[in-house]
């Protein structure tokens, strides 16, 4: 029988990792990850964990202690957000491009520049090129089940992962959640058996090589398709789980999207907003829908296209601004994945929520209203938007 | 066990030729003479930050150790290798792990007195079993010889050209050992290549041997950035020793002990006027710059003779 329990979204990944029981975790503290490193090694003062904790004087050591740990054939951990994920980007390539299976917590904070404690999806979506999976929650549940997940995923595509969430909204929000019995988490996560690793007695291993270019570019295409099928190994983990746990999860999760008119595309709790907001429209008769994507990379270009290529306007929203002039991330994505499509929808894209800004139920009426418009008249106007900004000429509406 | 260098010699080399390591380059000599320390039997993961030795050492499809090798980056050899040892400790423990690994990192000067200073700092407070190397070649060789804090004041390099104006480097050296000393680890030292390899040896035997994190500094001159004929690399150990410049020194357990004390203490132009990048503290009108230096060197070893035994 699961057991129901009320924790935060930090409890719950600090609960996973217990249940995991990782060979090392490097940390460094960060708001609002801190809180992972803080239970954890309450975990390791109690002797409840095998695990090595390694409390380093940054993340960037962080990172290192995490790949170092990895290469040397240990199931490796960290947690961290904002600057500190930043901080770690040289070291994100090299763990991507050295295939090592690492597992990182993030708390999604925005990235500084002014300096802010607040949510956004900043520091995450600077990293979306380094090669690492990228996996994101709604609410306390989802984190708790894509932390357990991530275990498998990254062991068997060879390539780390980021299991991200909304930071203070779910990392400290406190809701119920559903957990799975330890003996359960460790049968299902088994032991780390690496093929190749430093301390392998049999065979020495030589890693983090020179790369003339005969070679770099073969090491990076086969980069390239361990991303790819990835895609097939985040299917198969999910399908276990769900046998473990009944609950399901896919790349992308379609709300109330069957005969959508006018949907939003969304990452992480804001989703929970756009359903109240749908299921409200809904009701009023607006055939609304939205799309909440869960796997960013690989980033499921084939699902979100065939999910919405029946749909008349779609606003793609975007918790950071690529300062491209054109839109952020997940619009730039979600329109390329589009173009090849007969029948597309008209598309603009909302930049909301920066910094921790709060994103409310009336922000989606607006977008949905907007949408209406759109579809109706044919013509998508501006399509870099901002919403929930005091200077309307920010907005471009 | 008397020591003799016939016999080291005799051991497998942990280090394989045909690296591409320039001529009379010390890095080569420092690893091959550290991993010499190594018990036979004993494993090793082989640590490396970005620099020569590293983009020499592992060209892709070819690695010259013998041992278990990580590089990762310029800055993070120490975490890196603190997360290995990390992982053996637990390994270990679970029985994964049967045999007994060593860990010994290198880093040139440029990735270890400086961008990889926190890295390193982090690893020595933690007290990681490891032994960290620093080879230092007193600048960023790998990049073309610029001024790193390891280089010292007046040598012209790259980034501290000697002008009309300003004389080469402004600043001292940073005193490396003694800020790693500062950590209280159980055994940090300085040596360099002289004679039969005595000095070197003992101290990396000691640094591997001892528990916790343990540090060398081993000057090792470049032919490049020094501008020395290939051949002459023994002689600018010998003379960086016997003119104080570089003095070889231990701290075991917080006590300080001097390793080698030259029979007869040389004027520092014995060590300058061999290489080309001090060759303008010759030309007339410059004499001050060798009696600063010379008055700078005696201070230092003043006080280094003050804190050993």
């Amino acid at each position: 029988m699961a057991i129901r329990e009320r924790m935060s979204g930090n409890e719950a990944v600090a609960t996973a990792m217990r249940q995991i029981n990782p060979d090392v975790m490097g940390a460094f503290p960060i708001t609002p990850s801190t809180e992972i490193p803080e239970y954890f090694s309450q975990f390791m003062a109690n002797g409840q964990v095998d695990t090595q904790f390694v409390p380093v004087e940054s993340e960037h050591s962080a990172m290192s202690v995490c790949i170092g740990a990895s290469a040397a054939g240990a199931r490796a951990m960290t947690a961290t957000s904002s600057c500190g994920l930043a901080f770690m980007w040289e070291l994100l390539y090299v763990a991507a491009s050295s295939r090592l299976p690492l597992t990182m917590a993030v708390a999604n904070r925005a990235l500084t520049g002014p300096i802010s404690i607040g949510n956004d999806h900043s520091d995450s979506m600077g990293a979306r090129d380094s090669g690492w999976l990228q996996i994101y929650a709604e609410n306390n549940q989802e984190v708790y089940d894509n932390f357990i997940q991530a275990v498998l995923i990254t062991e068997a595509a060879r390539l780390p992962i980021m299991v991200c969430q909304d930071g203070f909204i779910t990392s400290h929000g406190v809701s119920n959640i559903q957990l799975i019995e330890d003996e359960k988490v460790k049968a299902f996560v088994g032991e780390y058996e690496p093929e190749d690793y430093l301390l392998n007695d049999r065979n020495p291993l030589a890693v983090g090589p020179y790369g003339t270019a005969p070679y770099y570019m073969e090491v990076k295409r086969k980069q390239a398709q361990a991303m790819m099928d990835a895609e097939e190994i985040i299917g198969d983990v999910a399908r276990r789980f769900e046998e473990l746990t009944g609950r399901s999860y896919g790349f992308i999760e379609e709300y109330r999207m069957e005969d959508a008119e006018t949907a939003v595309v969304v990452i992480g709790s804001s989703a929970g907003t756009g359903k109240a907001a749908v299921d409200e429209l809904r009701e009023r008769g607006v055939r609304a829908g939205l799309i909440k994507l869960r796997v960013f990379r690989p980033f499921p270009a084939k699902l979100i296209a065939e999910a919405l290529s029946g749909v008349k306007a779609v606003a793609v929203m975007d918790k950071t601004d690529s300062f491209s002039g054109n839109g952020g991330p997940l619009f730039s994505e979600t329109r390329s994945a589009l173009y090849d499509r007969k029948e597309r929808p008209l598309m603009v894209n909302y930049i909301y929520g920066l910094g921790g800004r709060d994103v409310t139920v009336d922000h989606f009426f607006e977008v949905f209203d907007a949408l209406g418009r759109i579809a109706e008249s044919g013509e998508p106007g501006e399509t870099y938007r901002y919403i929930g900004v005091r200077d309307a000429e920010e907005r471009r509406r | 066990m008397a020591y003799s260098l016939k016999k080291e010699l005799e051991k497998p080399e942990r280090l394989a030729g045909g690296h591409r390591l320039c001529a009379g380059c010390g890095a080569g000599i420092a690893v091959r003479g550290v991993l010499r320390a190594l018990e036979e039997g004993d494993r090793a993961v082989v640590g490396n930050a970005t620099g020569c030795l590293e983009v020499s050492s592992f060209i892709y499809p070819n690695t010259a150790y013998y041992d278990s090798y990580i590089h990762s980056a310029f800055e993070n050899a120490g975490a890196t290798m603190s997360g290995v040892e990390a992982a053996y400790n637990v390994l270990k423990k679970k029985g994964k792990v049967k045999e007994t690994f060593k860990f010994i990192t290198f880093g040139g000067d440029g990735g270890t007195y400086d961008i990889g200073l926190q890295s390193l700092s982090g690893a020595m407070e933690r007290g990681h079993d490891m032994v960290y190397v620093c080879y230092d070649n007193e600048a960023y060789m790998n990049t073309g010889i610029q001024r790193a804090s390891s280089t010292p004041r007046f040598a012209d390099a790259t980034t501290s050209p000697a002008g009309s104006v300003i004389p080469g480097k402004v600043q001292n050296k940073k005193n490396l050992t003694e800020i790693m000393a500062a950590h209280n680890i159980p055994y940090a030292a300085q040596t360099t290549f002289l004679g039969d390899f005595r000095d070197l040896h003992s101290k990396a035997h000691k640094a591997i041997y001892t528990e916790g994190a343990c540090f060398l500094n081993i000057l090792s001159p470049c032919p490049r950035g020094w501008r020395y004929e290939a051949g002459d690399l023994p002689e600018m150990c010998r003379l960086a020793v016997d003119t104080c410049v570089w003095p070889l020194y231990e701290i075991e357990n917080g006590v300080w002990r001097l390793t080698y004390e030259p029979r007869k203490k040389l004027p520092v132009e014995a060590f300058l006027s061999k290489q080309g990048r001090f060759r303008h503290m010759f030309r007339k009108g410059n004499e001050w710059m060798i009696e600063e230096t010379q008055q700078y060197v005696d201070e230092q070893w003043e006080k280094l003779l003050d804190k050993c035994e």
